[in-house]
């Protein structure tokens, strides 16, 4: 492997944020390299969602910095210590999209409209190229047929195919998955995570956070376990969620396997 | 009590007449300039800049805590001493539309806080702005649950359009007084007159159930 593909993508120092007292994130360190997959484990409460929220400009961090870079486009680097105007939050935006836990699709829209929005209305491509590749990507998950279709027409497992296109339409360099599947049947899981996979496969650089430990397991190429705001463990897959170091990791685990 | 039919089937032409050209024509106008109204309103209601809510939320107090009857005599009757004489129309328009802007602030306002906030920030994870993000997907889907309540709304003011006749606008119910004050007949007429808005009223509420059916899916639940 060169060491251009080893270089990270996504470089996250010292992130914290609190919300009045509570202090949420207490100081967040995560390097993601071109092409690899994080996987984000933690109990509930335990600031997840948070660090994606801060990776997608949804919430402002108190502190820390957050650097995206690659494909040649420069780096964009955000140091939440000093002041971050809105057109760099717009900016990791552009770079980073979201999967939501419950897809959040726009029911309005059709499923067409809801992936080209953004390449249309904000990214301002051409109408027909966006239209093309959205047709494209919606036939690569199952779902050309229901194009024109609205999401309340749909199974969950469709709108969060759809969810996942509306992200990659985006093109960006970073994708995050906030408990993809933890919304779904059980019968529905198994082909949102297919969908994944094939994404980890092509080289999409991910942070997903999930209870999927098999999932997790197979596919990550990096485990965090994250309680109170802070990283217990982080490690290869098979480290962390077979040989946990950590005595919390431990219970974490002991208790995911028994809720199940 | 004898019915007097002819009377009743001859004023027919002049009430639908002040129907068409007053009562309705009065209603949409003052509607439509409500609506953007309560829409700036709702707005200023919902916007960070604690001025601007206070202001918003000072009109809708009192647009809400006075009557709309008061309200018109302020705008046809007061304000000449101040200097500011309008004709009926206008002075009907403006206070409907104020007063139609006042409540309908509050049901545009519920709305857009019923979106989720999910949609918020599927809106800014594809790029979009607070503004663009309000336009393209807060708004179209507030709208969809603003149509029952915006439309009682509506059919309220057809009614109340009536208060008009006091500032001597030409609609509906004053041309029903007029008739009955020469004729005599003021039960027939002022039923007559009832009739014709109850028919108009059926109409809307007919129309409005369509609307909601055909809208109601679109809405996330
Ligand atoms: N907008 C918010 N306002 C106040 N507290 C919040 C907000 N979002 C999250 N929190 C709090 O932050 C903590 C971490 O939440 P979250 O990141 O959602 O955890 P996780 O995704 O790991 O379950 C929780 O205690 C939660 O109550
Ligand atoms: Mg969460």
């Amino acid at each position: 492997m060169s060491p251009t593909d080893e270089a990270p993508v996504l470089k996250v120092r010292g992130l914290t944020k609190s919300f009045g007292s509570n202090a949420v994130l207490r100081g967040i360190d995560l390097d993601v390299p071109k092409g690899k997959v994080v996987a984000l484990i933690g109990p509930s409460g335990s600031g997840k969602t948070t660090v994606l929220r801060c990776l997608n400009g949804l919430e402002m961090p108190d502190g820390g910095t957050v650097a995206l870079g690659g494909n040649g486009t420069g780096e964009l680097r955000l140091d939440f210590g000093g002041k971050v105007s809105r057109k760099e939050i717009f900016a990791l935006r552009d770079r980073s999209a979201m999967v939501f836990q419950h897809y959040n699709l726009f029911p309005h829209m059709t499923v067409l409209q809801n992936v080209t929005e953004g390449p249309i209305k904000v990214q301002k491509r051409p109408r027909t190229q966006a239209v093309e590749e959205a047709e494209r990507l919606l036939a690569r998950v199952g779902l050309l047929e229901k194009k024109d279709a609205y999401p309340f027409e749909l199974s969950g497992g469709q709108q969060q195919r759809v969810g996942i296109v509306r992200a990659l339409a985006l093109r960006p360099q970073l994708l995050l998955f906030d408990e993809p599947t933890s919304a779904l049947d059980p019968e529905l899981v198994g082909d949102v995570l297919g969908v994944i996979k094939e994404l980890a496969e092509e080289g999409w650089t991910m942070v997903i956070v999930t209870h999927e430990l098999g999932f997790a397991r197979q596919m990550a190429d990096e485990v965090i376990f994250m309680d109170d705001g802070v990283v217990v463990e982080r490690g290869p897959a098979s480290e962390v969620l077979r040989q946990p170091q950590q005595e919390r990791t431990q219970q974490f685990l002991q208790r995911l396997l028994h809720d199940f | 009590m004898s019915v007097n039919w002819d009377l009743v089937w001859s004023s027919l032409g002049p009430l639908i007449g002040g129907a068409i050209k007053g009562t309705i024509p009065l209603t949409l106008a003052s509607f439509v300039l409500g609506l953007i109204l309560a829409l700036i309103v709702a707005l200023m209601r919902l916007s960070r800049n604690v001025i601007l809510a206070a202001v918003g939320r000072f009109y809708v107090s009192v647009i809400r805590g006075t009557p709309l009857l008061v309200q018109l005599f302020v705008i046809f009757y007061g304000l000449p001493t101040i200097g500011i004489k309008l004709d009926p129309w206008p002075s009907a328009i403006i206070a409907f539309s104020l007063n139609v802007g006042g409540y309908a602030a509050e049901v545009i306002r519920a709305a857009i806080l019923s979106v989720p906030k999910g949609q918020w920030e599927a809106a800014h994870t594809i790029g979009m702005s607070r503004g663009q993000a309000l336009l393209r997907i807060i708004l179209p889907q507030a709208a969809r649950v603003s149509v029952p309540p915006l439309s009682n709304t509506f059919i309220s003011l057809v009614k109340d359009t009536s208060l008009a006749s006091l500032i001597l606008v030409t609609e509906l119910f004053r041309q029903a007084q007029q008739v009955a004050a020469f004729s005599q007949e003021f039960m027939a007429l002022y039923l007559e007159a009832a009739a014709v808005y109850w028919v108009i009223c059926l109409v809307l509420s007919s129309a409005q159930s369509q609307l909601e059916k055909r809208l109601d899916r679109y809405v996330a639940h």
